[in-house]
C-alpha cells in the first residue's frame, strides 16, 4: 500500500478541521497577542526602555510568537486526537492498514502546520507595531518548525493517556503556560536572582524562546547549539513513546 | 479458502475478566454467517480482536489466509467492518466520510471519489452526500457506515447488530441492502439479538457463551434439532374450555386464540382432525415464534448449567 495517500488523507482532514473552525482556532491569538503588544509593547515596555540592547517591544515579539507556537502546535494535536478518541472514529484509521507512524505523522503534522500558521499570524500583527531586522531567518524558521514539533508530540502523548476532556487541559493550563511564562518570553533571566536564573534553565521553553529570539534579533540567554540538542532530543524521546504507546494500544486498544 | 479461520483465541482483560477461553472459529468464502451470544458472551470482544481494536492475549486470526498479525495489511484490506455504534465524525459530510475511509486504505484520489460515488448510490445516499451526517436520521447513519465499510471493496464484512434499534421498515430494507451484498459475493459475518433475522439470512452459525463457542452448525441441522413447534390458531368461534387432544400441549390465549404446541412426530394433521371432530373451526394458524429463539435459549440454558 503507499502509505502517502493514508498520510496525505489524515494531514488533509486536520487541516480542514482547523481552518473550518477559525473563529476558535486562528482568531483568538490575533486578538490576544495584538493586546500583548499594545499593552506591554507600547504601554509599558516604554517605561521599561531597552533589554539586552533590544527594545522592549522588539525583545517580546519573538517570545511571543514562539508562545503561540507552542501553545497552538499542542493545542491542535490534543484536541483533534482525543475528540477523534471520544467519538470513537480513532476505529476508522484502527481497521485500516494505517501504519502507526503514519498516524503518529499525520496528526503531528497537522499540529505543526497550525502551530507555525498561527506564529506568522501573530509575525505579521507585530509588524503592526514595530520593525524587526531579522538576524538569521535559517536560526528562527528551524527553531519554530522544531519547537512546533515537540509541542504537537506532547499534545499527542497527552491525547493518547487522556481519558477525559479535563485531562487535555491539565496540562496546558497548569504546565505549558506557566513554563511558557517562565521562559524568558516577557524578560531576561540575567533580570533574576541567581537562584531563579538556576531554575529557570533546567525550563526547555527557555531556550527554546531564547534560539527564536536569537534568530529574530540576535540576541539571546543560552547556547544556541545546546538548544537545538535540547530540543531534537525532546522530539526524540516523545516520538518514540508516541510510537510506543500506539504499538501497545495505550489508552486506544482494550 | 476460509474468509476467516480463528484458533484458540484467549482474552484476558486487565482486570481479569477472561471474555474470550480459547475459541476456535471457521468462516467460508461467500457464507452469510450468524455469531450469536447474549450481553458479555464474548462476541464484542472476537470482534474486536478481528478488526485490531482490542489486543488478544493469544491464538491466531486469520482473514482469506492472511495472518493479522504477520500480514497485518493484506488481512485488513480483506476485511470490512460495521460497528454497533456511531463511530463517525458527525461534523463531517456524508461523502467526505467515505471518501477519507478509502483514503486510510490507499486508495488514491480519483480511485476513491468513484468508489465513494458507487457505494453511496448503492446504500441509495447519493442524494444526501453533501449533507452534515449528524443532521441524518438513524437508519441513513447506518447505511453511512456500510457504505464506509464498503468502500475499499472488502471480500469479507463484519456487520455488528446493523439492525438494532431501527424501525422495521428500515430493518427490511437493511436486510435486503445485506442479501444483495452476499449474493455479490462478500462473505457476511452477522451479529444481531434478533434471532429472526439471523434465522432467515444466515446459513452457517456459532452461538457463542462465556467465551466458548457453545454451537457451530449450520442453520438447518440446528433448526431440524427441535422436537417440537410453537403455533397460534385464530379460531372462529369463542372458546369456553381448552380442548383436550392427546400428545398436544394447548393454552388458551384469549377466547378466540389456541397457543398449540405440536410435537414434530406427530404433525399438525391429527391436530386438525380432532378440532373439527370438536367443532372448532380454525381461521388462520402462524408460527409463534421463531425457532431459533427456542433453540438458542436451550444452548444457553444447558451452557449456564454447565458453568456452575
Amino acid at each position: 500500500m503507499n502509505v502517502l495517500i493514508p498520510l496525505r488523507t489524515i494531514i488533509v482532514k486536520e487541516i480542514v478541521r482547523f481552518v473550518r473552525i477559525w473563529p476558535q482556532t486562528l482568531l483568538p491569538p490575533a486578538i490576544t497577542t495584538a493586546l500583548y503588544f499594545l499593552i506591554f509593547g507600547e504601554l509599558i515596555g516604554s517605561r521599561i526602555g531597552m533589554v539586552d540592547g533590544a527594545s522592549y517591544m522588539n525583545y517580546i515579539v519573538p517570545g511571543v510568537v514562539i508562545m503561540s507556537v507552542i501553545s497552538h502546535s499542542y493545542a491542535n494535536v490534543v484536541s483533534s486526537f482525543y475528540s477523534t478518541k471520544f467519538q470513537r472514529n480513532i476505529e476508522e484509521l484502527l481497521v485500516a492498514p494505517v501504519p502507526n507512524w503514519v498516524i503518529l505523522f499525520g496528526y503531528v503534522t497537522g499540529g505543526v502546520i497550525r502551530g507555525l500558521l498561527v506564529g506568522s499570524v501573530v509575525a505579521l500583527i507585530s509588524l503592526l507595531f514595530t520593525d524587526i531586522q531579522v538576524n538569521n531567518i535559517a536560526i528562527a524558521l528551524s527553531i519554530a518548525f522544531l519547537t512546533s514539533i515537540v509541542f504537537a508530540l506532547a499534545g499527542f502523548i497527552n491525547a493518547i493517556l487522556a481519558e477525559s476532556f479535563d485531562d487535555i487541559s491539565i496540562i496546558p493550563n497548569f504546565v505549558l503556560t506557566p513554563l511558557s511564562y517562565l521562559g524568558g518570553v516577557f524578560f531576561s533571566v540575567d533580570m533574576l536572582t541567581n537562584i531563579w536564573q538556576t531554575l529557570s534553565k533546567g525550563n526547555p521553553i527557555l531556550y527554546m524562546v531564547n534560539t527564536f529570539r536569537y534568530g529574530l534579533i540576535g540576541v539571546s540567554d543560552v547556547n544556541i547549539e545546546l538548544a537545538y540538542l535540547i530540543t531534537s532530543g525532546f522530539i526524540v524521546i516523545l516520538a518514540s513513546s508516541s510510537l510506543f504507546m500506539l504499538h501497545k494500544g495505550v489508552g486506544i486498544k482494550n | 479458502m476460509n474468509a476467516l479461520s480463528i484458533r484458540n483465541l484467549r482474552k484476558t482483560y486487565n482486570n481479569g475478566f477472561e471474555a474470550l477461553k480459547g475459541i476456535n472459529l471457521d468462516v467460508e468464502q461467500g457464507d452469510f454467517f450468524a455469531l450469536l451470544g447474549p450481553n458479555g458472551a464474548g462476541k464484542s470482544t472476537a470482534i474486536g480482536i478481528i478488526s485490531s481494536l482490542v489486543n488478544s492475549t493469544s491464538g491466531s486470526v486469520s482473514i482469506f489466509g492472511h495472518d493479522l498479525q504477520l500480514d497485518r495489511d493484506k488481512a485488513k484490506s480483506c476485511l470490512g467492518v460495521v460497528p454497533q455504534e456511531i463511530n463517525f465524525n458527525q461534523f463531517d459530510t456524508v461523502k467526505t466520510i467515505v471518501f477519507n475511509q478509502a483514503g486510510y486504505y490507499g486508495i488514491p484520489r480519483k480511485r476513491a471519489l468513484e468508489r465513494t460515488e458507487v457505494v453511496l448510490k448503492q446504500m441509495d445516499l447519493w442524494d444526501k452526500r453533501d449533507t452534515v451526517s449528524r443532521r441524518l436520521s438513524g437508519g441513513m447513519k447506518r447505511r453511512v457506515m456500510i457504505a464506509r465499510a464498503m468502500v475499499h471493496e472488502p471480500k469479507l464484512l463484519i456487520l455488528d447488530e446493523p439492525t438494532a434499534g431501527v424501525d422495521i421498515e428500515i430493518r427490511r430494507s437493511m436486510w435486503k441492502m445485506m442479501q444483495a451484498l452476499n449474493d455479490s459475493g462478500t462473505t457476511i459475518i452477522l451479529t444481531t439479538h434478533y434471532l429472526e433475522e439471523a434465522e432467515s439470512l444466515c446459513r452457517n452459525i456459532a452461538i457463542i457463551d462465556q467465551g466458548h463457542i457453545v454451537e457451530h452448525s449450520d442453520m438447518s441441522s440446528l433448526l431440524a434439532r427441535l422436537h417440537v413447534d410453537h403455533f397460534v390458531l385464530d379460531l372462529a368461534e369463542s372458546l369456553q374450555n381448552i380442548p383436550s387432544i392427546p400428545g398436544y400441549k394447548i393454552e388458551l390465549v384469549s377466547d378466540k386464540v389456541l397457543n398449540v404446541i405440536v410435537p414434530k412426530e406427530i404433525g399438525l394433521n391429527a391436530l386438525f382432525n380432532e378440532l373439527s371432530q370438536l367443532n372448532i373451526r380454525v381461521l388462520s394458524l402462524k408460527n409463534k415464534s421463531n425457532r431459533l429463539e427456542q433453540l438458542f435459549m436451550d444452548l444457553i440454558g444447558s451452557s449456564s448449567e454447565g458453568a456452575v
